[in-house]
């Protein structure tokens, strides 16, 4: 009976900051357009805690910002020694990895989440990378994996931003999240965390929608809508191109 | 100034690909080489998607070559017919090559073989064009000016003869059917336009003087790749507009210049500085092949789109 009874309270009191935390959250612009002289863009992500209740003071309030963009499946090559020479000796195909994924917190990654809640989640970009539904060798994906991340990292696709959310009284927060300007259409999927504990305690999800517009517009659509069509232009502006500057160096070398 | 390309979806700085393109141009236009060996891992470096790297700069060589061979006709150093006679071998040879790459494909490891050939090819191309080039230009230097022999070899014994007024060449066709098909399936299995295989071919092979043999190289690029573009665009919907529009205006204006220079260096100076832009590219690759890479992993789209 007493037991029970401890488990009882124990279990309300790991419910009760759940339901009486809520986030709320804005972005400073749910669209992106990308135009021909587009060089990255910054987003504003803001909001606040709701409550009913005053704040637990037992623990501290995290606060974790995901923005992910579209995926797609991504090859991984290795490089091995053979006979002296460097050449590709193995592959895998990872199903689906995003083409972009920040992560920001407001503090140190390992403090503001569980792993369960990770898994739970798929917060950090190592959860965010399908690997396969049936793997089909035996080479371990991990080493694969992780050098997608790190390449990925290095060119600024992939980033991790710890203490880069700044949260104010346990209730104001916001962060800045730079997008790069080697952007791929899509929906990139936002989402924000409330985490105590390691455990999420709320979550707020909401768009950001990237698009191409004006000339970059039309030329993709051409590009993928009338290939035939796109393949004669791009030879008929070749042609013409090398046609003006032979006719314009003759007049130059004439005058 | 920083542009967006619609197709590669990376941005990158107008005025480096302006440069890009004039100094591959120049070459172009210098030697006769579609210059494709040279822009592809230049592109790869700025961060454009090997896919449409390859594709795009096959629409830029088009507009080079076409500036580059609008120079050259004016000067009369385009052997229009042998240009046709090398296209004919040289679409023989691209529709072989790439069933023969594909067959190689199956096999698996294809990419290291083509590796190894071009390795093992432009080292011994490089080399004996350097060493030959060298001597007649110290010939020449002594001041001894040795007269041009033609010498009579097997080539000239064969049936189907056929008179090349620009080049002076009174030769049967199946030596140069032969070469094109020869280059043409390198260029398939390489993904390349072949002119740095074809201009020496076409010198140590045909013996076709020097200076014919630059715009008639050209000519015959211009359609290679026009057909690579076109097949690229359609496929794959890999070629870039906006990348090509940027690379091809410093493309052509350097072709133009390329070619005046090319004009006013003698046949032997030529042929040095041609073998050795070969022997570097050979060595890049050689390099590529020995030296540990600093990261041993690498990213292939799939798909993509």
């Amino acid at each position: 009976m007493l037991r029970l009874l401890a488990l009882l309270t124990l279990a309300l009191c790991a419910a009760l900051p759940a339901r009486a935390e809520k986030v709320v959250a804005g972005l400073s612009q749910n669209r992106v357009s990308i135009t021909a002289t587009f060089v990255g863009s910054e987003i504003l992500i803001f909001g606040a805690v709701k409550r009913d209740a005053p704040p637990p003071s037992d623990s501290p309030l995290q606060v974790i910002v995901v923005v992910e963009g579209p995926a797609h499946p991504v090859t991984v090559r290795k490089k091995d020694r053979r006979f002296g020479i460097w050449i590709n000796t193995d592959a895998i195909e990872l199903a689906a990895a995003p083409s972009f994924y920040a992560v920001a917190t407001s503090a140190p990654l390992t403090e503001t989440l569980s792993i369960l809640d990770d898994l739970k989640h798929v917060i950090s970009v190592e959860r965010s990378i399908r690997i396969s539904d049936n793997p089909f060798t035996n080479e371990d994906p991990r080493d694969f994996t992780r050098a997608l991340i790190r390449i990925r990292e290095k060119s600024g696709l992939y980033k991790l931003m710890e203490n880069s959310v700044t949260l104010q009284e346990e209730t104001l927060f916001d962060t800045r999240i730079a997008l790069p300007s080697n952007l791929t259409e899509g929906d990139y999927r936002t989402r924000i965390y409330l985490t105590r504990e390691g455990s999420v305690a709320s979550q707020y999800e909401t768009v950001i929608n990237v698009q191409k517009v004006g000339l970059e517009r039309w030329i993709f659509n051409l590009a993928h809508e009338q290939p035939l069509v796109y393949g004669i232009l791009s030879l008929v502006i070749a042609i013409a191109a090398g046609w003006g500057a032979s006719a314009l160096f003759r007049v130059i070398l004439r005058t | 100034m920083q542009i967006y390309l619609p197709i590669a979806e990376v941005s990158v700085n107008a005025f480096l690909l302006l440069g890009l393109g004039g100094i591959v141009g120049v070459l172009s236009g210098m030697f006769g080489v579609g210059g494709g060996f040279l822009m592809t891992p230049l592109l790869f470096f700025i961060g454009i998607p090997p896919a449409v790297a390859v594709a795009t700069e096959a629409n830029q060589i088009v507009a080079s070559s076409f500036s580059g061979v609008l120079a050259h006709l004016k000067r009369k150093t385009v052997d229009l017919r042998m240009g046709v006679v090398l296209l004919i071998g040289g679409l023989i040879g691209a529709a072989l090559g790439v069933q023969l790459f594909n067959a190689l494909k199956a096999i698996g490891q294809v990419d290291l073989l083509v590796k190894l050939s071009y390795v093992v090819f432009l080292g011994i191309i490089g080399s004996l064009m350097f060493v030959e080039s060298l001597r007649a230009l110290m010939k020449t230097r002594g001041g001894t000016v040795v007269p041009t022999r033609r010498k009579h070899t097997w080539v000239h014994n064969l049936p189907f003869k056929m008179k090349f007024r620009t080049s002076g060449l009174y030769i049967s066709v199946i030596p140069p059917i032969l070469v094109g098909v020869l280059v043409g399936i390198l260029a398939a299995i390489m993904g390349v336009g072949g002119g740095f295989i074809m201009v020496p071919a076409m010198i140590y092979l045909l013996g076709m003087p020097t200076k014919v043999v630059v715009g008639t190289s050209l000519f015959q690029i211009i359609f290679v790749t026009a057909f690579t573009t076109l097949l690229h665009a359609t496929t794959n919907f890999t070629v870039d507009m906006g990348l090509a529009v940027l690379l091809l205006i410093g493309g052509v204006v350097g072709a133009q210049i390329g070619a005046r220079i090319g004009v006013k260096l003698k046949a032997e100076q030529l042929r040095v500085l041609l073998a050795l832009m070969v022997l570097v590219v050979c060595g890049k690759l050689a390099l590529d092949l020995l030296i540990q890479p600093a990261e041993l992993y690498e990213i292939g789209a799939k798909g993509g789109h």
